[in-house]
């Protein structure tokens, strides 16, 4: 063997023992996405995203609680003095601040998804400091638009998509 | 006792095994004459205790297993099934969930016994991580096993604690989507539970192996703290501590069976007698009891975020236990102003864990404040400047040597107690 080797060049051994280990890495990678994904939501739960209420036997004032995604949905038909109540707060001062405007479609009707931003239970009507909603679990109150007034829950109730199919029928989802 | 005992095979079958594999040898050497401190009180019969309480709750739950339907609208009437229906399953059941708490008891005895004695300091580090890890594995094992009971306890506690990886900023809704399996706790959340509720405890299992493994390589600590200097000092594991050990699991057992036939649902919560509910939530909800403590570390803080930090703080800052407390005298035997500081956080202690269980309001959330604040001081602030500070008093030479060791200068760091270290 006359052949001189440099140490510091890199070797066909080198090169065969970095291309092995990428090939391996990749491949162990691409066999760990199915097994971490299977974790998702799969089709059928997915399939679940809107459902349909109807809302034309709920008085002023009432609500309806209707399950979308595995959680509840307040509807709530609102009074003319709530939703005064609602349109006039000073959001500047709001832990979460957002005009009622900014939540409602038609303000006569609030739509939120019913569960707590703190943990997730879910709020008691007509309860707490706000004559919103109260979560008995942690003490948070929301008023009337769904706000967080008070308590630990970082953010408003959740507005979920939703449009009115027709006067009596509210599609959410 | 002749501690340099080398294990000789008795006959011919064992002398054969022996050349292949040393499993007689092994055990021979790991479990009957493994020199042990000869002055080990009761508190150290809790290791024992724990290995057993982890068979039992294997044991009752794969017996549980095979009766139990992983599905929500089957899960919550298969208990009642195996409650009525199985033959003894009222029983198996209520070992299995009475078990869990007695497994927690046993393990906070265990953990403050260390704490008192100072058994995770230099060379046990690696033993006392092993056991956070155990313990943080029995604390997700044991939340997972509670949620497959499927009543409103076992959901809305599965809503909330889930719930706390949202916080995690930008990724924590894809990471809790990813973990429940759906945008609420349902089926695949139940199904993937039942399945790691499965496979944890043998996780727990090795974990435990390696635990006692570690134990084995630097033997055990003691009530002085002081390390073991020769055979004098120890006896053989077997008859001793075998004795020892089983005497006190009877004695536990006792106390086990009154919860098992006596009060079996004392430690549970009623409203989880009631099927789950995703549109109605109870009006209080609480974990088991075993995990108040660490809820009421939750509660305290004002800010959602801040909260699930500190209580996942509260757990992580016992890793770093050794490197905290550097003090070299081990044992609070000999530690005045210690002891008091550690009297003072067994109480902070139990009373979390009674404050966790009422409203968050009021004095309660005042106190769960005060006593947030020196669970961590204690870690942070107390261990690092008593280790500077402290003086220890007079120590004996050594375990089986009762005169006060004079070459020990306990003046030798000049300065007192700074006042201000429970601030």
């Amino acid at each position: 063997m006359t052949d001189i080797i440099d140490e510091n060049e890199p070797t066909r051994r080198d090169f065969l023992y970095i291309t092995t280990a990428v090939f391996g890495a990749t491949g162990a990678a691409t066999l760990a996405w199915p097994l971490i994904h299977q974790l998702n939501p799969d089709a059928s739960v997915s399939a679940l995203s809107s459902v349909e209420a109807d809302i034309s036997s709920i008085p002023e004032g009432g609500s309806l609680k209707v399950a979308w995604r595995g959680k509840p949905v307040f509807i709530r038909r609102r009074t003319k003095e709530e939703i005064l109540v609602a349109e006039n707060e000073d959001v500047a001062n709001l832990p979460h601040p957002e005009k009622d405007a900014e939540r409602v479609k038609n303000k006569e009707w609030l739509v939120v998804v019913g569960v707590c931003t703190h943990l997730g239970c879910i709020p008691i009507a007509d309860k707490g400091d706000f004559g919103g909603w109260f979560c008995p679990c942690h003490g948070s109150h929301y008023d009337i638009s769904g706000r967080i007034r008070k308590g630990p829950a970082p953010t408003n109730l959740e507005v979920p998509p939703y449009e009115f199919v027709n006067e009596s029928i509210i599609k959410i989802g | 006792m002749n501690h340099d005992h080398e294990y000789t095979p008795s006959n011919g079958f064992t002398k054969w095994l022996d050349k292949r594999l040393p499993l007689m040898r092994f055990a021979d050497e790991n479990m009957l004459s493994f020199p042990t401190p000869k002055n080990l009180n009761y508190f150290w019969t809790f290791g024992f205790i724990l290995t057993l309480s982890l068979v039992t709750q294997i044991i009752t739950g794969i017996v549980l297993a095979m009766h139990y339907t992983p599905h929500v609208l089957m899960a919550f009437d298969s208990i009642e099934h195996i409650m009525r229906d199985v033959n003894y399953g009222w029983l198996i059941r209520y070992i299995h969930a009475n078990g869990a708490s007695m497994f927690f008891l046993a393990v906070f005895i265990h953990m403050f016994r260390s704490l008192y004695y100072g058994s995770y300091k230099e060379p046990r580090e690696v033993l006392w991580i092993l056991g956070v890890v155990i313990f943080l594995l029995m604390i997700i094992t044991a939340f997972m096993g509670y949620v497959l009971v499927w009543g409103q306890m076992s959901f809305w506690g599965a809503t909330v604690i889930t719930n706390l990886v949202a916080t995690i900023p930008v990724v924590g809704e894809s990471i809790l989507t990813l973990l429940l399996g759906g945008f609420s706790v349902d089926n695949p959340t139940l199904n993937r539970f039942f399945s790691l509720h499965y496979l944890l405890p043998f996780v727990i299992f090795g974990v435990v192996i390696l635990h006692i493994w570690a134990l084995h390589v630097t033997g055990n600590n003691n009530p002085t703290g002081i390390s073991v200097k020769d055979s004098n000092d120890t006896i053989s594991f077997h008859p001793y501590y075998t004795v020892k050990d089983l005497f006190a699991y009877v004695v536990f057992l006792l106390m086990f069976s009154y919860f098992i036939f006596y009060n079996p649902n004392i430690l549970g919560h009623p409203d989880n007698y009631i099927e789950a509910d995703p549109m109605v939530t109870p009006a209080h909800i609480v974990p088991e009891w075993y995990l108040l403590p660490f809820y009421a570390i939750l509660r305290a803080v004002p800010d959602k975020l801040m909260g699930v930090l500190l209580m996942f703080g509260s757990i992580a800052v016992l890793f770093f236990l050794p490197w905290l407390d550097t003090m070299k005298v081990r044992s609070a035997r000999y530690r005045p102003v210690y002891k008091i500081f550690y009297f003072t956080f067994l109480i902070s202690c139990l009373l979390l864990g009674y404050l966790g269980g009422q409203a968050p309001e009021g004095i309660y959330l005042f106190l769960s404040r005060v006593c947030t604040i020196y669970y961590f001081a204690f870690f942070l602030v107390v261990m690092p400047l008593l280790s500077r500070y402290e003086k220890p008093s007079a120590m004996p030479i050594g375990i089986s040597n009762p005169a006060i060791d004079t070459s020990i200068e306990i003046d030798e760091i000049d300065g007192d107690l700074v006042p201000s270290a429970n601030t």
